[in-house]
């Protein structure tokens, strides 16, 4: 049985914001499916009463003095952008007022 | 006089300082070098000639004004992995989708090879944003291995490492986070350290999986790789991860070691890496190595840690999820590409369209794999049961560190594999990682030197020493205590069996 349908590789990859072709799909369904099915193997260990690692050198509150420090101009922000505008970065529309799909969306995330 | 490309930066340095040869003649003879090879290895994604011979014109005007170097390395050529910042050179991580991409800063690791006086000749080729065995998911074609040009070079940073083998720099920078320093060490015949977890700033490091993640030095020689070390290691306020302690007495640790006697040194062989998907050849050039540790005067014990089984399912869980929330800031919107704005079209849909065209298959894979084990209902039996093997590998860790000094074991399982070889079958490539791991997940320091050549394909093999955390010098004397030995034995380095590279006529 596979561990990951091809159903679950397009949601993934819309999770993910990769507009993946159809025949990318289906590599990536076998593979993910192989890999997943080997690192599955982590299940194997007993470790219910073992706490997690997140980092290698726990470190906490490590903080800098509160003081202002230079930073990057807008100029040198900007110096590498896709599109500018007006000192800003221009970016497509955010809102897709003609899509019934994403007005679902945001309708869902409101409530 | 050898040609200049062929020298240890360590006896470059001194021929610089003393003002026998300038740091220019030996920039402008590892350009010349570039030019000649880089064709056929293709090592760099970009040379910076201008401003390494610039740099080196400083390094020499300082010297001829009779001030003291400005480091033990000062006027020596480094070639730089492509995943760090330079404000005045391209990063692209091997991505297309940072193509051209000049950052606005420079990483600490860079100001401080600059503040050394070290010549920064170029960009070196990755795999893309560091995920991969063999450079051949570089956005920008594949680096070919000086030893046999039909092979990888290792990877993810197989151009630092070509670099090394093909003399055109004796100096390089790399990352490391599941073994992208020591496997492409390993394949090409050169040295390269993954210092303990926080020993080298990670500011200005593009990050992929930032836990995990740690920048270190590459060369020719233990010792070159050790002055590397203490230019770039210690404190930096701008990495909250940044060990605040003096960087471990590396270099002097190098040099007792080169005298040659490990008396008093526990050694301990992993058990776990031998056996079934080792190579022979592999395994024999260990076991010879292991055998002269114990000559030069080394306690050799075997060890087990059981829990390494799982570390490369474990990393193949941590890796990619951290990467899939880093590579989230690859959003078209503010720097790099940007595909599909023909104003019809919505942030989001330009954003996956941009994801899309500008990443590789891998990275692709990375992101969705790290999305699913970080998903809810998958959590805890991916992610967080991975963090617990986390625990586990590190306690197996401390275990052995109580009964031995230094553990060892083949760097990587296999030689060079052919290229195109494993491209298609991931599995197959994460394997070259097996040995390497568990360093990274528990954060300790490991290295790798030259351990002689496989008999079956007459490619070099790779001998690793893992130390405890913050104890870098141990894994540094006994690979310099070997090193000494083995080309004692040779009569030579093991360095100088590279084929001559076809040179391009000029």
């Amino acid at each position: 049985m596979s561990t990951i349908s091809r159903g679950e590789v397009a949601r993934l990859a819309q999770l993910a914001r990769l507009a993946v072709t159809e025949s990318e799909l289906d590599v990536f369904a076998d593979q993910l499916d192989v890999i997943l099915t080997s690192v599955a193997r982590v299940g194997e260990v007993a470790a219910d009463d073992i706490p997690p690692t997140s980092h290698a050198v726990p470190l906490t509150n490590v903080l800098r003095d509160d003081v202002v420090r230079p930073g990057l101009s807008q100029q040198q922000a900007l110096a590498a952008a896709p599109s500018a505008e007006e000192g800003r970065f221009r970016v497509p529309r955010i809102l897709a007022a003609d899509d019934p799909q994403q007005r679902t969306d945001m309708g869902a995330e409101q409530s | 006089m050898t040609e200049l490309t062929r020298w240890t930066a360590a006896a470059l340095a001194q021929a610089i300082h003393t003002r026998e040869v300038t740091a220019v003649a030996v920039t402008r003879a590892h350009l010349d070098r570039i030019a000649a090879v880089d064709g056929p290895v293709h090592a760099f994604l970009h040379v910076d000639a201008g401003g390494a011979l610039a740099a080196a014109a400083r390094v020499d005007a300082a010297l001829d004004d009779d001030e003291a170097p400005a480091s033990p390395l000062a006027g020596v050529p480094l070639a730089l992995k492509d995943v760090f910042t330079t404000a005045d050179m391209p990063t692209t991580c091997g991505s297309r989708t940072l193509r051209g991409w000049q950052p606005p800063y420079d990483a600490t690791v860079v100001g401080r090879l600059r503040e050394a006086g070290v010549v920064i000749l170029g960009k070196t080729n990755m795999d893309e944003f560091a995920m991969g065995s063999s450079t051949e998911n570089s956005g920008y074609g594949p680096t070919h291995n000086p030893w046999d040009l039909d092979r990888i070079p290792g990877g993810s940073g197989g151009g630092a490492s070509a670099s090394l083998a093909a003399f055109e720099a004796p100096l390089a920078i790399g990352t490391d986070t599941g073994g992208s320093i020591r496997q492409p060490s390993s394949v090409t015949g050169t040295v390269g350290v993954k210092p303990t977890y926080g020993g080298v700033s990670r500011y200005g490091l593009v990050a992929f999986s930032s836990s995990l993640d740690q920048g270190g030095p590459c060369a020719r020689t233990v010792l070159d790789a050790a002055l590397l070390h203490e230019i770039i290691g210690g404190h930096d306020p701008l990495d909250s991860t940044s060990i605040d302690a003096p960087v471990p007495p590396v270099a002097e640790a190098a040099r007792q070691g080169s005298s040659g006697d490990l008396h008093g040194v526990r050694v301990g062989v992993v058990t776990q890496f031998s056996g079934e998907g080792y190579q022979p050849g592999v395994l024999r050039a260990f076991e010879a190595a292991v055998e002269q540790l114990t000559a030069l005067g080394a306690e050799v014990v075997e060890v087990s840690c059981p829990s390494f089984d799982y570390a490369l399912p474990a990393y193949y869980l941590i890796a990619p999820s951290e990467c899939s929330s880093n590579l989230a800031r690859f959003d078209g919107m503010r720097y790099g590409l940007r595909e599909g704005d023909d104003g019809s079209r919505s942030a989001e849909e330009v954003m996956a369209r941009t994801r899309d065209a500008g990443f590789g298959a891998e990275v692709k894979r990375r992101i969705m794999i790290g999305t699913y084990a970080l998903s809810s209902g998958y959590y805890d039996a991916y992610y967080g049961q991975a963090q617990k093997v986390r625990t586990l590998i590190r306690r197996d860790f401390e275990a052995a560190f109580e009964r031995v000094d230094v553990l060892v074991s083949p760097t990587t399982p296999t030689t060079a594999f052919r290229i195109g070889e494993r491209v298609d079958d991931p599995l197959a490539m994460y394997l070259a990682d097996l040995c390497t791991i568990p360093a990274n997940l528990a954060g300790n320091a490991a290295l790798s030197v030259p351990c002689g050549l496989s008999e079956e394909d007459g490619m070099p093999v790779g001998l690793q020493v893992m130390s405890p955390t913050q104890a870098d010098h141990r894994g540094y004397r006994l690979a310099a205590a070997y090193e000494a030995a083995r080309d004692a034995a040779a009569g030579e380095s093991l360095i100088n069996a590279v084929p001559q590279l076809e040179v391009a006529t000029r």
